[in-house]
């Protein structure tokens, strides 16, 4: 009888971190989104709302290659110099045209990514050093090509930044639109399959006779390319090319967006929904701490607490 | 431990081939780049630039100390930049009550931060890269705001004993370079001849079999942790004292040098092999690598970057292939 009792409070008390583990971020989009509209002031309206989603954007856009990756069961830490590798490409092939210099900055992002996915596919190198080394040559490479902050005036580039459809910025709709497509990507097609059971194991994987190799490359191509059109973007939302500091720490906000959404680290699974929720609650927690006049040195403290959370509660689940 | 002396069946030619290259390729490298670079450069064998590359390695050496210890346990610690930077600040900050508190305080947070780390990876069982990731963002946060968003810089009264430390010289070298030396004469010995030593080669080996034998694998893990932290702190400290000021915007990006340095060093990523001296001729070998990259002087940092991720993946590639050859014969 006792031991009946204890089993179901072990069954409810695994049934309530199971249920936390899944939906706690939007649990937690929800309590921010609530105490922001309670107590910040200005906080209910379009204009502000528009502001919170064109800069959580970018972020998204890096953290859906970086759910990849992490799904393969590796890692991608190189994300932020393909950001400043791509803002370099795109300010030097701008003369040529700007669909032209769009195209090469993409390209030399997935460019990093081939690198990256030989190195960790033929190789064997580890993911986070192998894209270790790519984030160090990676930020040198964007800076030999570019020294230092350049202006970018161009007006493709400006109505790319700035403009709207609806009221809703391009930044925000083509961000909805890659989630949507990489989330297709993992659900319904081969390439996600395959993927997500190398990330659940690999030895497994390979002696199902999957093509391993190709589809680790295939997947940090995918996280580079990703991050290269966010590094497109955000040169378009600043008007400006600014390899120094453009996507710095940006491997961490797209790391703990993954792991907040619910991805685990140890791969095998890939959650796009909870990911993009990951990345705004970053953007809020970001938001309300500044708003409340709180300096943002606390966001970071916030954030690594985030982090912690996030992974301990999957590590209670997985210990099941 | 996979030290090739230990198989059983005795090393092969080739075995043995690769095993010196994997313990002495950093050494010949780095006999080879010094070579050329005084033969290319008047200005490399001075007394100066000597003396500034074997200061400005000393920082970087005690904080590859500690990486090694966790590197070897098979785990990674990516925090030490940030604790560098805050120990220094601590530091300077604490300069102004005396060496002892200058000396003491950078260390107890950062061994408390590295103490976290441990436990959140040995006991709670997360993943180290993403718990020291969470701690080098926590750390940077906690460095600002405790210099108003790193708008104030401390600084260390320059006639204090403190600023001896770093500034001081012994027999015309550094005293950062003799304390470096002393806690890597230390930091072999405890590695190679203690029993705690002994059971880092052994989580790192095979923590399964670790903990069959009876090492205590958590305790193991938070103490290498916890040293990482207070090496991290104490080059923090050590670097202040030389700079006499707690500098805000240093160590990023450090701990990519530390992990390159000892992986440089023959020191495997996956645990279970490595030396302390190989780290350290790994720190010579990429400031050698800078300082002849700012003596070309037409190349700018920019390329220092390039060439140290260059280096860094080649060694990668040299180590996996040498390490796949032993595993295959």
């Amino acid at each position: 009888m006792t031991d009946l009792a204890l089993g179901a409070k072990a069954a409810d008390r695994e049934r309530t971190l199971r249920f936390l583990q899944n939906y706690g971020v939007y649990l937690g989009v929800a309590v921010l989104l609530i105490l922001n509209i309670a107590l910040t002031p200005h906080f209910l309206s379009a204009e502000n709302f528009r502001t919170q989603a064109v800069q959580v954007a970018p972020v998204l856009i890096v953290a859906l290659g970086m759910a990849l990756a992490i799904g393969s069961e590796g890692v991608d830490l190189s994300v932020g110099s393909v950001m400043a590798l791509s803002t370099s490409l795109l300010s030097l092939y701008l003369g040529y045209g700007t669909w032209i210099a769009l195209v090469v900055a993409v390209i030399g992002g997935a460019a990093i990514g081939i690198a990256n996915g030989s190195l960790i596919a033929f190789i064997g190198v580890q993911p986070i050093v192998a894209t270790l080394a790519l984030m160090v040559a990676g930020r040198g490479l964007a800076l030999v090509l570019l020294p230092q902050l350049k202006d970018v005036r161009d007006p493709t580039m400006a109505s790319l930044g700035s403009g709207a459809i609806l009221g809703i910025p391009y930044l925000v709709l083509i961000a909805a639109a890659l989630a949507l497509l990489v989330a297709f990507v993992v659900r319904r097609t081969t390439f996600g399959r395959q993927l997500l059971a190398i990330g659940d194991s690999r030895p497994a994987a390979r002696l199902a006779g999957l093509p391993v190799r190709r589809v680790l490359i295939l997947v940090y191509v995918c996280s580079g390319a990703l991050a290269a059109i966010a590094g497109v973007l955000a040169t378009a939302r600043l008007t400006a090319s600014d390899p120094t500091s453009l996507g710095n720490l940006m491997e961490l906000s797209a790391i703990t967006a993954v792991v907040v959404g619910g991805t685990p680290l140890s791969g095998g699974r890939v959650r796009i929904g909870g990911t993009v929720a990951g990345a705004v609650l970053i953007q809020l927690l970001t938001a309300t701490l500044i708003k409340h006049d709180l300096p943002p040195s606390w966001t970071q403290i916030a954030q690594a607490v985030v982090i912690i959370l996030a992974v301990y509660a999957a590590r209670e689940r997985g210990k099941r | 431990m996979k030290k090739p002396e230990d198989e059983p069946t005795g090393p092969t030619r080739s075995e043995r081939l690769s095993a010196l290259a994997q313990q002495h390729g950093a050494l010949v490298t780095l006999l080879v780049a010094v070579t050329a670079a005084s033969l290319s450069f008047d200005t490399f064998l001075t007394g100066d630039n000597l003396e500034n590359m074997a200061v400005s390695s000393a920082f970087l050496a005690v904080v590859a100390l500690g990486m090694t210890f966790v590197i070897i346990t098979g785990g990674i610690d990516l925090s030490v930049g940030s604790l560098f930077a805050l120990g220094g600040v601590l530091a300077a900050w604490g300069s102004q009550y005396g060496t002892a508190v200058a000396l003491l305080l950078p260390l107890a947070v950062c061994g408390l931060i590295g103490l976290v780390n441990g436990l959140l990876i040995a006991r709670s069982r997360l993943a180290p890269f993403i718990v020291t990731l969470a701690a080098m963002l926590g750390a940077r946060g906690i460095l600002l705001s405790i210099t108003d968003e790193g708008s104030k810089t401390y600084l260390v009264d320059k006639d204090s004993f403190f600023a001896t430390l770093g500034q001081g010289k012994v027999l015309g070298v550094g005293a950062p370079v003799w304390i470096t030396l002393a806690l890597f004469v230390a930091g072999a010995v405890v590695l190679r001849r203690s029993r705690f030593g002994q059971y880092v080669y052994a989580v790192g080996g095979n923590e399964d079999a670790a903990a069959l034998m009876g090492a205590p694998v958590a305790r193991t893990k938070v103490t290498v942790y916890t040293l990482s932290g207070l090496c991290a702190g104490l080059a923090g400290a050590l670097n202040a004292a030389w700079l006499v000021s707690g500098v805000t915007i240093l160590g990023s990006g450090m701990e990519l040098e530390a992990i390159s340095a000892v992986v440089i060093g023959g020191t495997l990523l996956t645990g279970g092999f490595g030396f302390i001296s190989g780290s350290l001729v790994g720190v010579l070998l990429l400031k050698v690598i800078q300082n002849v990259i700012n003596q070309i002087g037409s190349l700018d940092s920019a390329y220092q970057q390039v060439v140290s991720g260059a280096f860094l993946a080649l060694v990668v590639i040299a180590q996996t292939w040498l390490g796949r050859r032993r595993r295959v014969l």
